[in-house]
């Protein structure tokens, strides 16, 4: 098949993070510091994803801000030729910093929300005075002139702040804002009796969504991710697999998507040893689940397989126990009742207590 | 002016939003629009439109300078330059002064 060049990657720059939110999309085992790629190394990979066709290079973590090395790699990153966005909980940036980063060229800031008060962000992300630090740096963020786009991830617990959400993103003057039902990978595995919205709860955030979008055209723009366990038809994930983003995590493993390492029987290239585009072309990881040939029935002669590629290999692999087997949020698996029944059972949970991430 | 037409004051001055900026991108041989999250692919009216935003020229000049270079009148693109600009300005890559 004609495999296209990426257009974005993720760069994991560190596990480290001062918060603990439970649905944090890191894995269980983190990589610790001292085995973080150095400067140099983050600064080789820019280059190489740029020449590989990488436009959009999201700076993530972790707290990406917890690398002292964060201005350097945004200007390296910008040498390189690289669109730089900073996925951020505001926690370590000053105004100090800001002016460094907007020097150094940052392009965008996204700026993560875990509730719209002290009382549910703190407790959320897992840190007393969390809350009142990011919304100063939300200001600083904005005063340095930086498009800034909130994330919110939203569940059970904090979907009824959904509408203050979008207000806040309005005052703050954010260009966006995306809303993400929480996604079951990583931490949010662990928590899903605590954080899986009911079905009533997942049909509203769309009411809102839907709403909002109306009414606040060319003010601003939602993305927005709906709840899969309660979805008719899986998501397009990742646009397909090794079809047009990669992930590198902190200690240089290369994965087409940030849950790959849930599947048990893949083995990650590292930029350490490999070229970034002999991994992208050739490397067994990248090639397992793309295109079609890996499909089995339903989705091997389904007509939406162009649209959604069989959905997520982690979400199989975590409910089926087959990262071939179709996404359980199709319809047309046969897991999909289960899968419903299981959301039903996870969102009616009134026992289940946070498990908080914890760092490396 | 037709009725799908969106209505913009020819008098305001598209800008570029920080954040934004055209891309000569090698490897696929092509200019894209990058921006917050997004790459934005363009097509060749909508990389010329693109090229003529300098937060100087009005609406009605960007139009006007399309015409004389396309050799096209100005009624008859006016309403596709309206349209990709409207487009953008709702997804807050581009702000409109006026």
């Amino acid at each position: 098949m004609n495999v296209p060049a990426p257009i974005a990657m993720l760069a994991e720059l560190t596990y480290r993070c001062p918060l603990s939110c439970p649905y944090c999309s890191n894995p269980l085992e983190m990589a610790a510091r001292e085995t973080e790629l150095s400067t140099e190394d983050w600064v080789e990979v820019f280059e190489q994803a740029a020449a590989l066709g990488v436009l959009q290079l999201h700076l993530s973590g972790g707290e990406p801000a917890a690398r002292r090395d964060l201005v350097d790699l945004v200007a390296a990153a910008r040498t390189a030729g690289l669109y730089t966005n900073l996925i951020t909980s505001g926690l370590g940036l000053t105004q100090k910093r800001l002016a460094e980063l907007d020097a150094a060229g940052l392009d965008h800031v996204q700026l993560s929300l875990q509730g719209t008060d002290a009382d549910m962000a703190d407790r959320i992300g897992g840190y007393e005075g969390g809350f009142k630090r990011k919304m100063q740096a939300a200001e600083w963020i904005v005063d340095a002139g930086f498009p800034l786009t909130l994330n919110v991830v939203v569940h059970r617990q904090n979907l009824h702040q959904l509408p203050q959400a979008i207000d806040m993103a309005v005052a703050m003057k954010a260009r966006r804002i995306e809303v993400a039902m929480v996604q079951f990978h990583g931490w949010a595995m662990l928590n899903r009796g605590a954080m899986m919205p009911t079905r009533a709860q997942a049909d509203e955030a769309s009411r809102i969504v839907v709403e909002a979008r109306a009414r606040l055209e060319g003010q601003l723009v939602i993305d927005y991710v709906p709840a899969d366990y309660h979805g008719d038809y899986p998501k397009r994930c990742m646009g397909g697999w090794g079809m047009s983003g990669l992930n590198i995590t902190p200690d240089g493993k290369v994965l087409p998507c940030h849950a790959a390492q849930t599947i048990p029987t893949l083995s990650f290239d590292n930029v350490r040893e490999t070229p970034l585009a002999e991994i992208w072309y050739h490397g067994d990881v990248f090639n397992a689940y793309r295109g079609e040939d890996w499909m089995q029935e339903p989705c091997k002669t389904c007509d939406r397989r162009k649209l959604d590629f069989g959905g997520c290999r982690c979400q199989a692999m975590a409910i089926v126990g087959d990262p071939a087997a179709t996404d359980p949020t199709c319809i047309k698996s046969p897991m999909h009742g289960r899968l419903q029944q299981l959301a039903q059972e996870l969102s009616a949970d009134e026992t289940a207590e946070l498990v908080y991430r914890k760092s490396p | 002016m037709t009725d799908t037409a969106p209505d913009i004051d020819r008098d305001a001055v598209p800008k570029v939003l920080r954040g934004v900026r055209l891309h000569d991108d090698k490897v696929r041989r092509k200019i894209v629009l990058l921006a917050p999250e997004r790459v934005i692919d363009l097509d060749p009216i909508g990389l010329a439109i693109m090229q003529q935003i300098d937060g100087q020229k009005s609406l009605r000049q960007i139009i006007d300078r399309l015409a004389s270079l396309y050799d096209a009148p100005a009624e008859q693109i006016g309403d596709d330059v309206k349209g990709f600009i409207k487009g953008l300005v709702d997804r807050r890559i581009l702000e409109l002064k006026v």
